[in-house]
């Protein structure tokens, strides 16, 4: 039975962590209003680039740029892990490293090389006891402010262009979570390198006439493919900023309301225990004063 | 002029401008070219320039771009821009400021740093854009 000053005090702990849950659940809602924005406002670009990736592909054929179909092998897989920054978001960090780890020990029951790289440190921290031997590099978002994550999305894809060139990796797929709406968030895994549109991007039908390009198909694939590849990081990072602001919403709502209940159960307890303190100073008095 | 052509220019952070238009200039890398309704299907990339719009004979509106590509299909005229910035809002001095700025955030940067590389591109940007603003 704790006394009356230990639950008094657990209710005063228990007072000022609901304060702070629900502190980060109003900042986490004011800043998901913002990242949903910023998605949001990112998806025309996306689309419009992946329809145009679609039309040029479909009309590409085989002899495409290697960005587009591939080394021709299949041996060395790059998994790109994208995670948040900071915990406390629920399970959002979690269920993308949980597929993360399932992708990547499929990958290597089928025998292929494996490496990863991370973007967030979440994802490091809870990556690194098991597969840290086959981290290849990480990026910090850390210093990414107000949701502008252009500049670490572009160095990103400039980065992958490059190993790919070099021929560090045949394949990247890149894992983050992607965000359907503010109670729902998916990890997903999608394939980076070798580019490829997605299925139900619309191709627009052109009927007998054929494309002009200028200066050449080739010159524009190898142009626009960088720039699908960035966009689609961009795109995920600001889907995966989106997702953790409303995860951790999500966590911190349930943490106030938990925390609620508890000060209410242990004020009870408190209430209880002082009650019982009081009768039992009285029947003392009055047994005592019988006595006489 | 009886039809109208179908005209959206997005860049990566948002949605510019979609309506309907009379006619585009647009600033191909193998010179500017002109999109009237109707045009045969075509694709072509863009260098630095203005993007004008055009209704009628009189010019509505300029758009400065930085790279991308344009996109003609018998639906309309799509621009994907890198970059993109209203021309008749925008103040030489704000764009001064930023150029500065850029250049600051260059200079701290390591010679390796990837970003490195996309902040030149913008600074670039910048510098041909006060050049076009100033003309």
């Amino acid at each position: 039975m704790p006394s009356l000053k230990d639950l008094k005090n657990r209710i005063g702990s228990v007072k000022s962590t609901r304060k702070i849950t629900k502190a980060m659940q109003m900042v986490a809602a004011a800043k998901l209003k913002r990242a949903q924005d910023a998605a949001t406002a990112a998806r025309p670009y996306a689309e419009r680039l992946a329809s145009v990736l679609a039309n040029l592909s479909a009309s590409a054929g085989a002899g495409g740029p290697k960005l587009l179909t591939g080394t021709g092998e299949d041996k060395i897989h790059l998994v790109v892990v994208l995670t948040a920054e900071r915990g406390l978001a629920g399970g959002f960090n979690t269920y993308v490293v949980k597929l993360a780890k399932q992708k990547i020990d499929e990958l290597r029951a089928e025998g292929k090389e494996v490496k990863i790289l991370t973007v967030g440190k979440k994802g490091r921290e809870q990556l690194s006891r098991e597969y840290g031997d086959l981290f290849v590099g990480h990026v910090d978002l850390s210093g990414v402010k107000g949701g502008d994550f252009s500049e670490s999305a572009i160095g990103l894809g400039k980065k992958l262009t490059l190993e790919f060139d070099q021929g560090d990796f045949d394949v990247a797929t890149l894992v983050y979570s992607q965000f359907k709406n503010v109670l729902s968030q998916v990890p997903t895994a999608q394939q980076l390198i070798p580019a490829s549109a997605p299925e139900d991007s619309e191709t627009v039908d052109l009927g007998n006439a054929l494309y002009i390009y200028e200066p050449s198909e080739e010159a524009i694939l190898e142009t626009l493919l960088p720039r699908y590849i960035n966009t689609q990081i961009l795109s995920a990072m600001l889907e995966s900023a989106a997702g953790e602001q409303a995860s951790r919403m999500t966590a911190m709502d349930n943490a106030t309301n938990n925390a609620g209940e508890m000060i209410d159960s242990l004020s009870l307890q408190y209430n209880r225990a002082r009650q019982a303190q009081i009768t039992k100073e009285l029947i003392e008095i009055i047994s005592g004063a019988e006595a006489l | 002029m009886a039809n109208k052509l179908h005209f959206s220019l997005v860049s990566p952070a948002r949605e510019l401008f979609s309506g309907e238009v009379d006619h585009v200039i647009a600033p191909g890398s193998e010179g500017e070219f002109g999109v009237l309704a109707n045009h045969a299907p075509f694709m072509t990339t863009l260098k630095n320039g203005v993007v004008r719009v055009l209704e009628g004979n009189d010019v509505k509106m300029r758009i400065f771009v930085r790279g991308g590509f344009a996109d003609v299909t018998p639906e309309g005229l799509t621009i994907l821009a890198e970059e993109a910035r209203m021309l008749d809002k925008l103040k030489v001095e704000d764009v001064q400021k930023e150029l500065e700025e850029t250049h600051l955030k260059i200079q701290s940067l390591d010679k390796e740093d990837s970003t490195r590389l996309t902040l030149q591109e913008h600074y670039d940007y910048l510098e041909s854009l006060k050049a076009a603003m100033v003309n």
